[in-house]
């Protein structure tokens, strides 16, 4: 009897080390964006040191009115929106992943940024309804790629329809929708498909206040709800007819992990453009380092995520320095042979 | 009314017929057993009785209840259903697939009582020194018994066992089933088992039900059950019938060429 209290208590104390190895990983990410925030906001045109950058944070009397003006007016905005749309990106890979039960699918995938696209094409070559673009194209952009949102998810409804039947209606909207963006620069003046081909790289520059706000409440509120869904997504990961048998109300949470998902990235796309790879990558890097218990995958997916995006951030300004790229560009750069050392690290 | 009652089933999959016209009770407090050959339909009848194919035509009723008449999930509730394929895929620990099995109760933090629940639970079953290993790491035998705690752990009124012990070990077969028979004795369960090993079968269970072509062929006790002439009509195969010391049957198939070798 006393035997068996010993070997219980024993395997508790090693689930109690597992968690608290891996909250410690979750720690670790979480300083790491805290560490890419300070250097995101010293980078730049003229470049400050962390140092000041600290003072200036911390509203010191000792700092120069030009510091702050280009602390808080300018790089604290684009700093902050990193890490808010890195984090809904990562967050929006993993559940869609999990959805789906597939380590290939993202929201890109699914075709959501492509949608995004087109609206924000269709809006630029074709006029905004008397609006100021700067407000017209995030919402062109986020009304379809909600449309995009809305196929899916009569998809998504259809009971028999298997996460693969999914993915593949995903892909075909991807396609459905690219041949639509192309069709409409085709259809416009040089400068406007400039215009437009601009916008497609996700830039980080489009923050401001105001935007920012809006995507880091929608983000918020979006991800603590995934969170409250944690054990069934779990669940979820055993498959479906298995979560069905352990209580889950499988249609249910496909349908509003799939609007979480879709509400969360069309806001962050809206507002920066297409940022690729993300999506993919932070829950493969989570998934490797904590497995797939949610209560962990979850908060890591999103804080590499925020990491990832807020260091590419930082890249694209240094690189080459005095020329900002769009960090658009830069995430695939460095996540790409970033991704293929993980993937053949990987025992 | 605490029985189970399948009434008058037709199952249509495909082009088949996995069931026709199956009426049968089951009770609390007892075992059945479901034999016959491959394709017989007997996976298909529990996922019936799951709620997961739909019924051409009859009723499935268990209380005051009535399959498809209730919400799905409230019907599911009082079963606990492992289905025959046991493979994962997941990078989840052992423990956390246990943990599963009680999904109400689990919460951001575990706290001690779940946990210490669920290991017993592993303990009691033999597998509490896979906790920590990542369930797709695991071998098809180690995997049923992972399941089995999970199933186990929600404590289901009905369980619902699709070839619980195909990959188990000798000794983690009578552990498994041998845990089978209590919980059910115990708690009044009612038990349905898909088995292939006809000697298992009437060791463990109060009731075998010979399905072939989706129509039961026989249905009683092991001995009335298990003679030579309905498993020979029903599996194709002779077999010699020996009794153990206990009087229940042990069935042993014939070599069909032993007469002349
Ligand atoms: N999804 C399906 N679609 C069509 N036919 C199916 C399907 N699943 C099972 N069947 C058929 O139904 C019959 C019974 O299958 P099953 O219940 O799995 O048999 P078993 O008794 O071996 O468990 C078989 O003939 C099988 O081919
Ligand atoms: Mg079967």
């Amino acid at each position: 009897m006393s035997l068996e209290f010993e070997v219980i208590q024993s395997a508790i104390k090693n689930q109690r080390r597992s968690e608290i190895r891996r909250w410690r990983i979750v720690l670790i990410f979480v300083f790491v964006c805290l560490a890419s925030l300070t250097l995101d906001i010293a980078t730049g045109p003229s470049m400050l040191s962390p140092s000041e950058v600290l003072n200036a944070l911390l509203l010191a009397d000792d700092v120069e009115a030009m510091t702050k003006v280009i602390v808080f007016d300018f790089r604290l905005p684009m700093a902050l929106m990193a890490l808010s749309v890195g984090a809904a990106l990562g967050v929006g890979g993993a559940e869609i992943q999990t959805l789906l039960n597939n380590p290939m699918a993202s929201p890109y995938t699914l075709g959501l940024a492509a949608a995004a696209g087109l609206g924000a094409s269709i809006v630029i070559a074709f006029g905004s309804f008397g609006l100021p673009l700067t407000l017209a194209v995030p919402i062109g952009a986020f009304a379809m790629t909600m449309v995009a949102a809305g196929i899916l998810f009569i998809f998504a409804s259809i009971k028999r329809l298997s996460s693969e039947m999914l993915v593949l209606a995903g892909i075909a909207l991807l396609f459905l929708f690219q041949s639509g963006l192309s069709l409409v620069q085709y259809l416009s003046a040089p400068e406007v498909s400039q215009q437009i081909l601009f916008w497609l790289f996700g830039s980080l520059t489009k923050a401001t206040w105001e935007n920012l706000f809006v995507t880091s409440v929608i983000t918020a509120i979006c991800i603590s709800l995934l969170f409250k869904d944690a054990w069934k997504l779990t669940a979820l990961k055993m498959g479906e007819e298995r979560a069905a048998s352990l209580g889950v109300d499988t249609k249910k949470l496909r349908l509003r992990v799939l609007f979480l998902v879709a509400v969360m990235t069309a806001v962050a796309i809206s507002f920066v453009g297409v940022i690729g790879f993300i999506g993919l990558v932070a829950p493969h890097v989570a998934r490797m380092l904590v497995g797939e218990d949610q209560r962990f995958f979850l908060p890591l997916s999103m804080v590499i995520g925020a990491a990832f995006l807020s260091a590419a951030s930082v890249l694209s300004k240094v690189l080459v320095p005095g020329a900002l790229f769009p960090v658009g560009i830069v995430t695939s750069f460095i996540g790409v042979p970033f991704f293929f050392w993980i993937m053949l690290s990987k025992k | 009314m605490s029985n189970l009652n399948l009434k008058k089933l037709t199952i249509v999959r495909g082009k088949t017929h996995t069931a026709r016209e199956l009426s049968l009770t089951f009770e609390k407090g007892k075992i059945y057993a479901i034999l016959g050959p491959n394709g017989a339909g007997k996976s298909t009848l529990l996922k019936a009785i799951f709620g997961d194919v739909s019924l051409r035509k009859g009723e499935i009723e268990y209380q005051d209840k009535t399959l498809y008449k209730t919400r799905l999930g409230e019907w599911r509730k009082p079963i606990g259903y492992m289905p025959q394929d046991t493979y994962v895929s997941a990078n989840l620990t052992a423990l956390d697939v246990v943990l599963l099995g009680k999904l109400d109760s689990l919460s951001m933090h575990l706290n001690e009582s779940t946990l210490q629940a669920a290991l017993k639970v592993m303990e009691k079953v033999g597998c509490l020194d896979l906790a920590q290993r990542d369930i797709q790491s695991l071998s098809g035998g180690q995997r049923q018994l992972i399941l089995f705690a999970q199933v186990l752990l929600g404590s289901p009124d009905i369980l619902m066992l699709d070839e619980p012990v195909s990959a188990l070990d000798m000794y983690h077969q009578s552990v498994l089933l041998e845990h089978v028979y209590q919980e059910t004795k115990k708690r009044g369960l009612i038990t349905i088992m898909v088995i292939h090993d006809l000697s298992l079968a009437a060791q463990y269970a109060d009731e075998l039900i010979l399905l072939k072509n989706g129509t039961i062929r026989a249905q009683g006790s092991p001995s009335k059950v298990l003679t030579p002439d309905k498993v020979a009509e029903v599996y194709k195969v002779d077999i010699e019938r020996l009794f153990d010391s206990n009087g229940t049957p042990v069935i042993q198939p014939k070599r069909a060429s032993s007469t002349h070798c």
